[in-house]
């Protein structure tokens, strides 16, 4: 069955049943990671564009590998090696793209809503890799992927987000994707760095971590920007880190099997303590694995299921 | 020269006439207003009559706040462009803000407009002058020249005055030349690299907001600034319903402070801005619905003294880029007409008082002699169908830019001539 919509551009767009058939097929290429040769055919003589105007060594090399393993022709192209240093317009540079028959263009942006600009003006189908503030939906994916490998479900499951919710396009894609799959959501974060009306999404606020973390299955502690204190939103990491950091004490608060997530990179020590994220607990290491097989289920999705064979 | 304009349904606030009437304009004024059929005689045999059944005939709208572009942008819009759109829209006088390239904070720059605008002998155009040399906000511009090349009030509009000691002053010295500062009233602090209200949508989108505070602060600190200096300030485009509340309390006391609202934030809201449609990107910016009611309020009280478009046309380059990247603004004249009637239709406000809202309040508060059809004045009339119903089409605007985000939207009212001291400068039969 293919996917509702022709784009990626978020979780917004995607219904229960299209993360449901991402995340099985997600499942059923993992193993190709694994073996010695590891590369199937589905995808070969289709060419896939990462062009990202934001630096990125996960996502974009998730996707590279992601490609590559289907046999796809992988091209990255770099904001800063690409013509927009010369000026040239977003719509332009895509469309320039465009016209060299690339089958997916994969797009991280700083500007919230960019890829959405360009789903407007080519044809080619789009995966937002990441637009400013607004969504990440394949990370959004890789951590359903995640937890949904070590609970075995998600409708139900309770999870926290810490850290800055303002400037997250990670916490907006797993508030949509989340709430869609069932699940409840609390986010934790000093009151600067929550966006306004944020409970209207129906997401619970708190400014308390050792609290909030009693009972929920799930806490994903999101990377705190370095630049958010120069901006005034931050008094000093040191007095981020006392309340918000992910420690072995606030965590003798939560319940005995919570699974800790995190999207990378990490800051170690301002946000989450060393000895956690390395922890039982932590499942870090297995979001970027994830994190390849559920781009490679993208774009399999996207543009190969028709005649390709996913062994 | 005499145009005979019969069967029309006259509507002049400034006279209390709202009935039906014949008009004879002669020499680009109105010579008689007379009810239907009694302008007679052997002197109007053969001479060209209009005929307005079905329609309005009303003094011709002005807009107080507009920005032409030219000098500087001419590829957004041009005196030309803009004219054409004004007359298309049923304007029949605008005026024109500083924010040009150079910036209108001297005589040579009104100059230059009033002799492009004499020389399109198109529409009526007043230039506003700058409130601070540059609108830097630094130093006041030289408002008695300004005056005197022919401004018709101060303003650092798109700029607001941050420097409240540079508008305590302001106030004070625009005194001595008796006209009102015009404020875009915005804390720039708070509105910094924000592109749409902030609220639930800048929440979803992951778009930096610009809370309404930032406007209630500087509306309410002009206002502070009001009784010791006794300036007149005009709120431009007022888009909070707290500012109206501030605005309303401040005429209750006596101050000397109006307001004008534009039609988009009197029919759109924040959600305009989901899918990041940038036409839909104003500052100030789109607010709640809670606003929406507010503003009406203030239609419906008086405490929003008049409608003007805040029309900011802009290239499709600066319009068809990343949200955060886009221009602020919106085409605003050739919509004017039906989205005001469209408070006529939700009986926010009356006919008549739609149209003294485009006519007769702007002429008062700028102390313009227009705005009327008083027997002697010049003959500025739009002639409009209330009734006519039809879809916005942009691409169809007289304007040299198309953003608007009503395209497609089914409206009724549609101006069928506008006539600027009696000549014809737009009629929807040759349009």
């Amino acid at each position: 069955m293919p996917l509702s919509n022709k784009n990626i551009l978020g979780m917004k767009g995607l219904s229960k049943s299209d993360i449901e058939q991402i995340l099985d097929t997600a499942d059923s290429f993992k193993e190709i990671s694994t073996r010695t040769i590891k590369k199937v055919p589905t995808l070969r003589g289709r060419t896939i564009i990462n062009l990202f105007f934001e630096p990125s060594t996960r996502t974009r090399t998730s996707f590279e590998i992601a490609g590559k393993r289907l046999s796809a022709d992988v091209i990255n192209i770099s904001g800063s090696n690409s013509s927009a240093t010369k000026g040239e317009n977003l719509i332009d540079t895509a469309r320039n793209l465009e016209a060299m028959n690339p089958d997916i263009l994969v797009i991280r942006h700083h500007c919230s809503g960019a890829p959405q600009l360009l789903a407007e003006y080519v044809n080619s189908p789009i995966i937002n890799a990441g637009d400013g503030s607004h969504e990440h939906p394949s990370q959004a994916l890789l951590d359903l992927l995640t937890i949904r490998n070590h609970k075995g479900y998600l409708e139900g499951l309770k999870v926290l987000i810490v850290g800055d919710i303002k400037h997250s396009r990670v916490a907006r894609s797993n508030i949509q994707a989340m709430q869609t799959m069932g699940m409840k959501v609390r986010v934790v974060g000093p009151p600067p760095l929550i966006p306004v009306e944020l409970e209207r999404l129906g997401v619970e606020v708190s400014h308390n971590l050792s609290e909030s973390i009693k009972d929920v299955d799930v806490v994903m502690v999101l990377r705190i920007q370095l630049e958010r204190q120069s901006q005034g939103l931050l008094s000093s990491l040191r007095e981020y880190s006392n309340y918000f950091c992910l420690t072995s004490k606030v965590l003798a608060q939560a319940p005995e099997h919570i699974l800790i997530i995190h999207p990378g990179p990490v800051n170690r020590g301002i946000e989450i303590a060393l000895n956690v994220m390395e922890s039982s607990h932590s499942l870090i290491l297995n979001q970027v694995t994830n994190g390849v097989a559920v781009r490679m289920a993208l774009f399999y999705l996207l543009l190969g299921e028709k005649n390709a064979n996913p062994n | 020269m005499q145009t005979l304009i019969k069967n029309g349904h006259v509507i002049d606030p400034a006279n209390q006439i709202n009935a039906s009437f014949d008009i004879l304009i002669t020499d680009g004024k109105i010579e008689a207003i007379k009810p239907p059929g009694k302008i007679t005689g052997s002197r109007i045999k053969n001479i060209p009559v209009i005929d307005a059944k079905d329609c309005v005939v009303a003094p011709g709208f002005c807009d107080m706040h507009v920005h032409f572009r030219e000098p500087g942008h001419e590829y957004k819009e041009t005196i030309e462009t803009g004219s054409a759109s004004a007359a298309a829209g049923g304007f029949s006088t605008v005026a024109v803000m500083p924010n040009t390239f150079p910036v209108n904070d001297n005589r040579s720059v009104t100059e230059l407009i009033l002799s492009q605008a004499k020389a399109i002998n198109l529409i009526n155009i007043l230039p506003i002058g700058a409130i601070s040399k540059g609108l830097k906000g630094e130093t006041l511009s030289d408002m008695g020249e300004l005056k005197e090349a022919g401004c018709i009030g101060y303003s650092d509009d798109g700029r607001p005055v941050m420097d409240s000691e540079l508008m305590r002053r302001a106030l004070e010295y625009s005194r001595m030349f008796d006209l009102p500062c015009i404020q875009h009233s915005e804390i720039l602090d708070l509105t910094r690299d924000g592109s749409m209200n902030e609220g639930i949508v800048s929440t979803e989108l992951g778009l930096k907001g610009m809370p309404v505070e930032a406007e209630d602060i500087m509306v309410f600190r002009d206002i502070c600034l009001l009784p010791k200096t006794g300036g007149r300030l005009h709120v431009a485009h007022i888009s909070s319903g707290g500012a109206v509340d501030l605005v309303r309390q401040a005429k209750a006391k006596g101050l000397p402070v109006t307001c004008e609202v534009a039609p988009h934030h009197f029919t759109l809201t924040e959600e305009a801005c989901r899918n990041y449609d940038t036409n839909s990107k104003m500052s100030p910016p789109l607010r709640t619905e809670g606003d929406l009611e507010l503003i009406k309020e203030g239609l419906r009280d008086g405490t929003i003294d008049i409608i003007a478009t805040d029309h900011a046309p802009h290239d499709l380059a600066d319009k068809q880029v990343e949200f955060s990247k886009a221009c602020f603004g919106i085409v605003g004249l050739e919509t004017a007409l039906p989205l005001t009637l469209k408070m006529v239709d939700e009986k926010v406000i009356s006919l008549q008082k739609a149209v003294d809202l485009l006519t007769h309040q702007p002429c008062r508060i700028f102390n313009l002699d227009k705005g009327t059809l008083g027997v002697g004045k010049n003959a500025d009339i739009v002639i409009f169908n209330p009734k006519t119903k039809y879809i916005i089409e942009p691409e169809k605007f007289k304007s040299r830019s198309k953003n608007s985000p009503y395209k497609g939207w089914k409206v009724r009212g549609k101006v069928i001539h506008t006539l600027v001291a009696g000549k014809s400068v737009y009629s929807a039969n040759n349009s």
